[in-house]
């Protein structure tokens, strides 16, 4: 058999990505300011960012498949990159981790996402998604010396690998069905051969959609997230609520609209009780947490039942919601959690709720920030939070499931009131203790970057909803 | 050309820049930012009318904020000769009453809030007439009524004032929710919030009815109402007029500009506005031209009897309010706007002399401890004189025109209450006419009734606020000249004007009738002045036999019917009984409580529970994921 060369140009931005996350691996090891290293990342990342729009295709008979629908989530992923490494880069030096080993680490489970998002093919969908699994593993750990970032780790890893079984048995079954991992055959096949009601169909289709649940922190299968999210550098944590969140939506949509496209019924019935428990328990165990990080991750869990519902829709314009959602969360939550890691100084951790009080009083800047990222994720306009929730819960009317968006506006409603209380503390309380804000230009950058798109979305929409429309257009 | 941007955006420019700087940078020197900003939006506002007159308009959307299916929200802007007249309206007298201000509010501590909220305001004012669709004129509208709120309560520290301002807000809240619930009719029937494509399509549901709440009813009939209801609260119409002699506790230059020449008459610009609504709906109108003509009958009354200048004058704006619904009920739309132009000079030059005053007196309001101040103040004198002249409908003054123009279509035209109100209308200009010299000459003519020290300090206010009186005056004598009728000569040029968007109302009547109306409103209004000379000039002690004669009319008069008392009996008391007794005793201790912390504790106790859950064993964990894939399983079988 004749060796093809595939056409590789739909895979460079992985190769010039695989090839960063190397030279960075290296680099460490001559360059003893690490710095230098996260600001090399940044170039590195920008020059992949500058190689996607050029990567459109298909290759490796249809395994891999760069269309807009990937490149508006690498698009996100780029952006979580990029907004982490600023984050860390003084934090690091705070949690005395400063290792470069932490920016390839975050580069190779970049790439894990954007294998995943380009999945057209279930073996490269899981291979993608044990290379992001596993680098985010060993960076929620990547505090050594602590024992809460070590229990992170550890139990991410360990219900992780747990997820990653039933999707290998959900594969396992659905090549045993079909005779094929690739998405396109797969759904050509069951309609076919009329399998719509096939019980093995069915049970392969709930694994997926636990496994995939697992990833995007969905409840029942969202245990993990509040210990990881606590115990992980704060800045891994603003990684891991954004990116892997994101990839597992990019896979969810790939899989259930194509592969399943012909059970949409028999999904929307699986996923719709899982979109209400989440944002159900999301919200209402967020209100009794006491630590801001804890309540984040809850209010993640939270904002993955809202975006679930674009998925329910089924319709182009809920995946166009999903992207536009994703997008604008990564904006609000890592601005949230740039806001956590400034608290967070020599001696202080700086991730109760309490600390923030009467920050308003001593820090007026951080708190206005903090006040526009808890609107934005309450979903108050003018701020991007509000379009997000507004495009997601209109796309789900649209397509008939108004009860489930009437459910999701009070589920939203009861959201306000724990992140309210991160204002009313901010701006209604005296500060105890002086709280010392530990600042650089990176992180005020990406606070600049973070608060600009947050307001810039919420009053003009439109641009991010037409790219979001238009990468879903060849879906 | 997209200069008109300017017009609402200078000033909103202007109240972003007072009130980030205004306290630490700008103070004293606040008001130049605000008066340049609306000087500014004057004058486009005038290059602008020069191009309407021309014939060009304008509509046009600026901004998409959300667009899904056929929901759209946008910023946009229509601008027709309706709008170009508002649009002069308001920038004038908000220009001439920041200047007003900059003396009037002298030394005061709130001084660059005062302009901030001012040049707000005229941002929002400006946001609801210029808008091309219902959901922007709902911005406005509230904003407004913000402003409104903030600028009645701005002596906060003051009881009185922070009550007033509560309780415009909350009579207003009555009449916006059927305008809200107007907007979702317009919607839910129309497809779009937009006024063209809802003009145009409202004659084809000329015939359909509706049903709501059980009953069928006729939908252009139920759409004007509930916007109606929004003008009743927003231009202090019965039943909702109680808030504004209240709001009066604001500074006078808000009375002027918020409380008589421009918020207040948004409900007209909205009846106007959406006339090819009303028009659709007899009842409607008639509803409009009842409700106006009751209204100016009912505030003009108590105006007779009120000692607080101020009050008095909000009795009259009231009143004169119900002569603008008065003629849009009768299909007189351009009448009532023309009234609506015209007032709002006289009427805010009224307040600006009665805040000089105000000045002169160091804050006394009561008519019966003023007198003679002619002498100290004749600048003041001599512009008040000439506005009352006009609202008393004087041939030649402006109020003169529009009115006569309001009682002739009322007398003339199609409508079946039109004979009514046009009788009531000519009672109302008698009545103006007394109580309105009634206030003249108490404050300026005969003897000083204050004490000595009020004397001593009687002085005319300095330069900066006698020349925007001045400039009105100017107004309040002149604006009625574009209106002259066909019958005195003129060419009705303001009717002409507005008959692209208001229509030609039709008055089928003889030259010898419009002649009469014309007489006999000339004759009350004359009258008027002249038994208010006789009571208060010539035979002092007239009145004060007649409120004793009459004391029960008197009393009742002057406690303004007792609407408050019977609100304040019939809803405020209940509200605060029910408040304290119900929903604080029972609701709030058993219900609400059992909610607000039977929910929280249910949810938080919930909350615990699946806390608990939580457990941090990862066994736990593992077992309840497992559990959960069989749960689903079970159900998909199950199914």
């Amino acid at each position: 058999m004749p060796f093809v060369m595939p056409d590789l140009r739909p895979v460079l931005p992985e190769i010039v990505m695989t090839v960063l996350a190397l030279a960075i691996l290296l680099a460490d090891l001559v360059i003893k300011r690490k710095e230098t290293i996260a600001f090399l990342s940044i170039v590195g990342v920008a020059l992949v960012t500058y190689v996607l729009p050029g990567s459109m295709g298909t290759t490796f008979n249809g395994m891999f498949l760069s269309d807009g629908y990937s490149m508006f989530f690498k698009l996100i992923f780029m952006l979580n990159v990029i907004l982490t490494v600023l984050i860390s880069v003084k934090y690091i030096v705070i949690e005395k981790v400063n290792f470069g080993e932490y920016y390839a680490l975050i580069l190779f489970s970049t790439l894990g996402m954007m294998l995943m998002a380009s999945a057209g093919d279930l073996i490269v969908l899981y291979l993608g998604l044990e290379l992001m699994a596993l680098s985010t593993y060993i960076l929620a750990g990547f505090i050594r010396y602590d024992i809460k970032s070590n229990e992170a780790a550890m139990k991410y890893f360990l219900l992780g690998a747990f997820a990653s079984a039933f999707l290998l048995y959900g594969t396992s079954m659905i090549y045993g069905l079909t005779g094929t991992t690739d998405l396109k055959a797969i759904s050509a096949y069951i309609v076919a051969n009329g399998l719509s009601g096939n019980p093995v169909l069915m049970l392969s289709m709930i694994l997926f959609a636990v496994a995939f649940s697992f990833k995007i922190a969905a409840v029942p299968f969202h245990m993990w997230a509040p210990d990881a999210y606590e115990g992980a550098p704060t800045s891994i944590t603003a990684f891991m609520s954004v990116g892997p969140k994101a990839a597992g939506f990019a896979v969810l949509g790939r899989v259930f609209l194509i592969a399943f496209g012909s059970v949409k019924l028999e999904w929307s019935a699986v996923l719709v009780p899982i979109a209400i428990l989440t944002m159900g328990v999301g919200n209402i165990v967020a209100l009794s947490q006491t630590n801001i990080k804890r309540m984040l991750a809850y209010s993640s869990i939270a904002h993955a039942g809202y975006i679930l519902l674009g998925i329910i829709a089924g319709t182009s314009d809920g995946m166009a919601s999903v992207l536009t959602y994703m997008l604008i969360y990564a904006f609000m939550n890592i601005g949230a959690f740039a806001v956590v890691i400034m608290l967070r100084s020599e001696g202080f951790k700086g991730d109760n709720i309490t600390d923030y009080e009467g920050l308003s009083k001593t820090h007026p800047l951080a708190a206005a920030l903090m006040l526009v990222f808890m609107f934005s994720l309450t979903g108050i306009p003018p701020t991007a939070g509000f379009m997000g929730k507004f495009y997601v819960f209109m796309s789900a009317i649209n397509a008939g499931y108004t009860w489930v968006v009437i459910i999701a506006v009070m589920f939203s409603a009861i959201s306000a009131y724990f992140y309210l209380r991160v204002v009313m503390y901010m701006y209604m309380k005296e500060p105890k203790e002086t709280v010392q804000l530990s600042t650089s230009p990176a992180i005020g950058l990406a606070l600049a970057i973070t608060v600009i798109a947050v307001l810039f979305i919420g009053i003009s929409p439109s641009t991010v909803v037409n790219l979001a429309r238009a990468a879903v257009s060849g879906f | 050309m997209n200069n008109y941007l300017l017009i609402p955006f200078l000033p909103l420019a202007a109240f972003l820049i007072n009130i980030l700087l205004g306290r630490n940078f700008l103070k004293e020197k606040a008001h130049w930012v605000s008066i340049l900003a609306v000087a500014g939006s004057w004058v486009v506002a005038v290059m602008t009318l020069v191009d309407t007159m021309a014939g060009k308009t304008i509509n046009q959307d600026l901004y998409s904020w959300i667009v899904s299916g056929n929901f759209k929200v946008s910023v946009g802007f229509l601008i027709d000769q309706l709008t170009v007249v508002m649009l002069i309206v308001v920038t004038t007298c908000s220009t001439l009453i920041h200047i007003y201000s900059v003396g009037y509010m002298h030394g005061d501590k709130g001084y660059y809030r005062f302009f901030a909220y001012l040049s707000l305001f005229t941002f929002c004012m400006l946001m609801l007439v210029m808008a091309n669709n219902f959901l922007q004129l709902y911005f406005g509208w509230e904003g407004v009524g913000l402003c409104s709120y903030f600028l009645i309560g701005y002596y906060f520290d003051k009881k009185s004032a922070s009550d007033a301002g509560k309780k415009a807000f909350i009579v207003n809240r009555f009449g916006d929710f059927g305008f809200g619930i107007g907007i979702f009719m317009i919607f839910l029937t129309f497809g779009t919030i937009y006024y063209e494509p809802v003009f145009a399509q409202a004659g084809g549901f000329a015939n359909n009815t509706v049903n709501f709440l059980g009953y069928d009813v006729h939908l252009m009939t139920l759409i004007a109402l509930l916007l109606f209801c929004g003008s009743v609260g927003k231009s202090a119409q019965m039943p909702l007029h109680v808030w504004l002699p209240d709001a009066m506790e604001g500074p006078t230059p808000v009375s002027a500009l918020i409380h008589a020449a421009t918020m207040v008459t948004a409900g007209v610009f909205l009846v106007a506005r959406c006339s090819p609504i009303f028009s659709l709906s007899e009842t409607a109108l008639m509803v409009v031209a009842l409700t106006g003509a009751i209204t100016s009958l009912f505030a003009a009354t108590i105006g007779l009897v009120q000692n607080d200048i101020k009050r008095i004058i909000a009795y009259s704006t009231i009143s004169q309010l119900g002569y603008m619904f008065l003629a849009c009920g009768v299909g007189a739309y351009s009448a009532g706007v023309f009234h609506l132009y015209t007032h709002a000079f006289f009427k805010a030059l009224l307040f600006l002399c009665a805040g000089s005053v105000m000045h002169a007196m160091a804050g006394e309001l009561n008519l019966q401890k003023m007198g003679g101040l002619k002498k100290y103040m004749p600048v003041t004198y001599l512009t008040m004189l000439l506005a009352s002249l006009s609202i008393a409908g004087v041939p030649g003054f402006a109020g003169f025109f529009s009115k006569d123009e309001i009682l002739w279509l009322a007398y003339s035209g199609p409508s079946p209450v039109g004979k009514l109100v046009w009788a009531i209308g000519t009672v109302v200009a008698f009545l103006t006419a007394f109580y309105s010299f009634r206030l003249i000459f108490l404050t300026f003519h005969g003897k000083f009734r204050g004490t000595h020290e009020q004397e001593h300090h009687l002085h005319e206010s300095p330069k900066v606020m006698t020349i925007p009186l001045i400039l009105l005056c100017v107004g309040a004598i002149a604006s009625g000249w574009v209106g002259i009728p066909h019958l005195l000569g003129g060419g009705a040029h303001f009717t002409e004007f507005m008959k692209p968007v208001l229509g030609h109302p039709e008055g089928h009547g003889t030259h010898s009738e419009e002649w009469m109306v014309m007489a006999v409103s000339v004759i009350a209004g004359f009258s008027g002045i002249g038994l208010a000379a006789l009571f208060y000039l010539v035979r002092t002690d007239i009145p004060v036999k007649l409120a004793a004669g009459l004391s029960g009319v008197h009393k009742l008069l002057f406690n303004k019917y007792y609407v408050d008392e019977f609100y304040s009996f019939l809803i405020v008391r209940p509200a605060i009984w029910t408040a304290k007794n119900i929903l604080i005793g029972i609701t709030d201790a058993k219900i609400i409580e059992a909610i607000v912390n039977g929910v929280p504790k249910a949810i938080g106790g919930f909350s615990q529970v699946i806390r608990k859950v939580q457990t941090g064993f990862l066994q736990h964990y593992a077992t309840i994921m497992a559990t959960g894939i069989l749960i689903i399983i079970a159900l998909m079988l199950l199914r």
